[in-house]
């Protein structure tokens, strides 16, 4: 597949779905890859199965917070000074770029650093949606090191971190992101083509693209994007569950800052033919969602939120109190739910409660 | 007492008002010069009441002109445009994502240099001073006078924004300049496309505004003027001509409260039927409801507070087809209607013409359309009828039936029940709603910057910014005891250091009226059905 300027929008669209809340704001990050594009070339998307075993692949992100990218826009100059500082510490070329995160601007700025470059892009990604933490994707889970991370800004400043812990890499990572004023560009995770196919979570960009022309084509042929939704994600290879959790309407919104995260609960009346009360804890991400108290999806599974009519995404920062909004509830594969993936962001890593049960089967419960 | 007028592509519409009674209200063509359609608008209303000149303590206009002109990419200024910034957001050159034709209108003449803020106030790079002034010698060498400045985090410090103008205007010295912190919220590409377009505007807005004083000084009315904008606050004539860009969509704002205030309804749909397009909006309390998504206004991405609205192709001069399958619109023949309808001795069949075909109502010529057979008649009542059921039906939030206020010069189109709707209200004087609308407009004031909960904690950083909210609705002439804090958001900066928000905070208050002896009246103004007189 090749990703050229008119698939953008519908890409943006399907990747902040996917970024089930987070992730950033999906068109900033649409117009750096077209502005890339514009001057640079198509983006080649490469399939998993297509790498070779010993092909270099390697990570490159936007860390920090989303409100700064959309003042101190994201710069895929210092994505580039970061890659080859990788390279460099690699002693060889890259061959592929993978993105961290199929969810808002991570999946996007990949593509930009690509059409730069020249490098394809492996139609996969670490986290099958959007995480807060750089350490909390599958290559992590299935044994790939993080190191060496290497973060760069704008000016020209290029810092490496070499740690055997993933966790501790991306602890260091956030405070230097800190200092280089809330925002920064990191390449992390250089693996063989044989690590990626073992461990990445596949078809995720060509879902997200999917997923987007979906929306659009029911628009423009008036029929209801969320049926389309869910018909493209049973299709999907494997195949997704997903389901309307709620159908309402914004009442309340809590926020507060915990360990640096934006974290809080939105709180949803029924409207329509659904009654009772709904609510999204969420920490950037959606991670839980309640209907009258009781569990019906949790993290990893993926809680979005839309506009009721258009099936617009809307992220987390972008909650307001009287949004219309339909929640849609989507499975994940089974590569994100083993015991492993569950310990690193299951609902425990996030501090909840409860234990972490499908969407599947919390559905068969609870009607 | 006050006169509302509401200066439209097609229309200039005047109501006259004593506190919160209706006294007259009329419509006139819109005149090419602006100026003389107003004087007209304003002598005809006053002469209608049998107020004197010398009684009116304000005006309020309100003005589509400058959202037509960008939208009709005319009368635009070439723009200069500087962004302090780098090293950092040269991923994204200024007017990326506008429509090529705009580029071409105001040109592509960009500079990108030094300076800027981090979000915590730091200083990205210091300002590069040589740089801002190398590029306004730039500007002027190409005969440029309009001027746009954008910084990263401008909102938080305006310090960089503000050197830079005064280099530019030390260069240029009757440059018209904008900044960015002037007039956006924070998110660079929308703020920086508000400023560039405002800066495009900036003759038109001299024009504009000045029509509208030379207008009133020619009769004799030397009162304070306010001129509405986006989210339905006034600012004061000297703000519009400065800020053109902000009465974008005052118009459907303007007539979604003008229709609150003459039904008493402050939970309805209005339907605005014009001449070209109908608008279909929420009114939540009295306001209209905002919308959720990012507005584009001309293709141009912005963060404007916005209405929600809908507007669809019709209106009573949209074009009517025959033949192959009937069409109503969405072209119209525009201002164009007592020319061209049927019923007006043309020859282009309109909604109008099957108004006036159906019996609904009775204007112009109805010998002109007596040739139309019955059934085409009520095939294009009944899709007339139809496209406006389906955009109530879009805009609701439930399967209820709900209240609906009919208003605009082309309400008359409807003739009998819509379904989905559990009352239609046709109000007295409906197709001057914008120009009431206008006469009974708020003053507003808004905060919107990073706060640091760490010194003061929460409570006392939300008191501060709701102060200094206060302040700026009393500084633009509200009523001090009348203020309301109508909207607080707190967006804690995700990742950043603890307590860091970003707040936003926006206070509303009555306008303070003064009559013509300079006393200062109370002049509030409620949506209280029965005070409007409906004799016309």
């Amino acid at each position: 597949m090749k990703i050229d300027i008119s698939m953008l929008a519908d890409f943006a669209r399907g990747a902040a779905l996917l970024g089930t809340g987070g992730g950033g704001d999906p068109y900033i990050g649409r117009l750096i890859v077209q502005q890339e594009i514009l001057e640079g070339r198509a983006v080649d998307i490469i399939e998993l199965q297509g790498l070779d075993d010993d092909a270099f692949v390697f990570s490159a992100a936007c860390m920090g917070a989303p409100m700064v990218m959309t003042e101190k826009l994201p710069s895929i100059r210092a994505l580039q000074v970061a890659m080859k500082e990788m390279e460099g510490l690699c002693g060889r070329k890259a061959d592929a770029i993978i993105p961290l995160e199929v969810g808002g601007i991570n999946s996007t700025l990949p593509l930009a650093l690509a059409a730069r470059t020249g490098l394809p892009v492996v139609n996969a990604d670490g986290m099958g949606r959007a995480f807060p933490e750089i350490q909390m994707v599958t290559f992590s889970i299935y044994g790939c090191s993080i190191a060496p991370i290497v973060v760069t800004d704008e000016h020209g400043h290029i810092i490496t971190i070499k740690v055997a812990s993933n966790k501790q890499g991306e602890d260091f990572a956030r405070s230097i992101v800190d200092d280089m004023g809330g925002q920064a560009q990191i390449s992390c995770y250089p693996m063989t083509g044989r690590q990626v196919k073992d461990t990445a979570v596949p078809d995720t960009l060509s879902l997200a693209y999917e997923l987007g022309c979906g929306i659009s084509a029911a628009h423009e042929e008036k029929r209801d994007p969320f049926s389309e939704i869910f018909a493209i994600l049973k299709h999907a290879q494997p195949p997704r569950f997903g389901k309307i959790l709620f159908d309402g309407k914004v009442i309340d919104i809590r926020r507060e800052i915990k360990r640096g995260f934006n974290t809080g609960q939105v709180t949803l009346t029924g409207m329509g033919d659904t009654d009772g009360s709904f609510r999204i804890t969420f920490q950037n991400e959606n991670l839980v969602a309640f209907h009258n108290d009781q569990p019906v999806a949790i993290v990893p599974d993926l809680i979005t939120v839309m506009d009721r009519e258009t099936a617009e995404p809307i992220t987390s920062e972008g909650l307001k109190y009287g949004q219309r909004v339909k929640v849609a509830g989507i499975s994940v594969p089974d590569i994100m739910t083993s015991a492993a993936a569950l310990e690193t962001f299951g609902p425990r890593a996030f501090g909840l409660e409860q234990k972490y049960q499908s969407i599947e089967t919390l559905s068969i419960s609870t009607t | 007492m006050r006169i509302g007028v509401d200066v439209g592509g097609t229309n200039t519409d005047a109501a006259l008002m004593d506190d919160e009674r209706v006294l007259s209200s009329v419509k006139t063509p819109t005149t090419k010069d602006i100026g003389s359609g107003i004087i007209k608008a304003i002598r005809l209303v006053l002469d209608k009441s049998g107020v004197a000149a010398s009684e009116i303590a304000n005006i309020m206009l309100g003005t589509t002109q400058f959202t037509n002109a960008l939208i009709e990419r005319r009368r635009l200024n070439k723009v200069g445009i500087i962004r302090l910034a780098l090293p950092a957001t040269d991923s994204l050159p200024p007017l990326v994502d506008w429509p090529a034709p705009l580029v071409a209108e105001i040109g592509k003449h960009i500079h990108l240099v030094k300076g800027g803020y981090e979000f915590d106030g730091r200083e990205i790079s210091a300002l590069d001073q040589r740089a801002v002034t190398a590029a306004a010698r730039d500007f002027r060498r190409r005969g440029i006078g309009a001027v746009a400045v954008s910084s990263v985090f401008s909102p938080i410090n305006s310090s960089m924004e503000k050197i830079a103008e005064n280099i530019v205007r030390n260069e240029i010295p009757d440059v018209q300049i904008t900044l960015s912190s002037d007039i956006g919220r924070l998110g660079l590409i929308e703020r920086e496309n508000a400023a560039i377009m405002n800066a495009a505007l900036a003759d038109l807005s001299t024009h504009v505004v000045g029509s509208f004083r030379a207008a009133l000084q020619s009769l004799n009315l030397q009162v304070p003027f306010h001129i509405s904008q986006n989210d339905g606050t006034l600012m004061s004539a000297d703000y519009a001509e400065k800020y053109p860009v902000l009465t974008f969509a005052s118009g459907p704002t303007n007539s979604m409260r003008g229709a609150a205030f003459l039904s008493g309804l402050e939970d309805a749909i209005v339907v605005d039927i014009g001449g070209t397009t109908s608008d279909i909006g929420v009114l939540q309390h009295g306001f209209p409801r905002e919308s959720s998504v990012p507005t584009d206004i001309g293709s141009v991405r912005t963060n404007f507070r916005m209405p929600d609205i809908l507007a669809i192709g019709l209106g009573g001069g949209s074009r009517v087809r025959t033949g192959d399958g009937l069409t109503i619109g969405p072209d119209s023949v525009g201002y164009q209607l007592t020319d061209e309808a049927l019923v007006f001795g043309g020859d282009k069949l309109t909604a109008t013409d099957i108004a006036v075909a159906a019996g609904i109502i009775d204007i112009g010529e109805p010998s002109g359309v007596s040739h139309l057979d019955a059934r085409t008649v009520t095939e294009a009542m009944e899709q007339i009828h139809m496209a406006i059921e389906e955009a109530i039906d879009r805009m609701k939030t439930s399967i209820t039936d709900v209240p609906v206020i009919l208003v605009g010069g082309g309400s008359i189109l409807v003739s009998g029940e819509l379904q989905g709707v559990s009352e239609l209200h046709r109000p007295g004087r409906a197709s001057e709603a914008n120009a009431i609308g206008a006469a009974i407009a708020q003053i507003g004031g808004e905060v919107d910057r990073v706060f640091s909960y760490r010194a003061l904690g929460r409570d006392g950083v939300l008191e501060a910014a709701r102060d200094e909210a206060v302040k700026k609705v009393v500084e633009a002439g509200g009523d001090p005891d009348r203020v309301k804090i109508i909207d607080i958001e707190e967006l804690p900066l995700a990742y950043g250091p603890g307590d860091t928000v970003r707040l936003r905070v926006k206070a509303v208050s009555d306008l303070i009226y003064q009559d013509a002896t300079g006393r200062i009246t109370q002049d509030c103004v409620r949506n209280s059905p029965g005070t409007v007189s409906n004799e016309d």
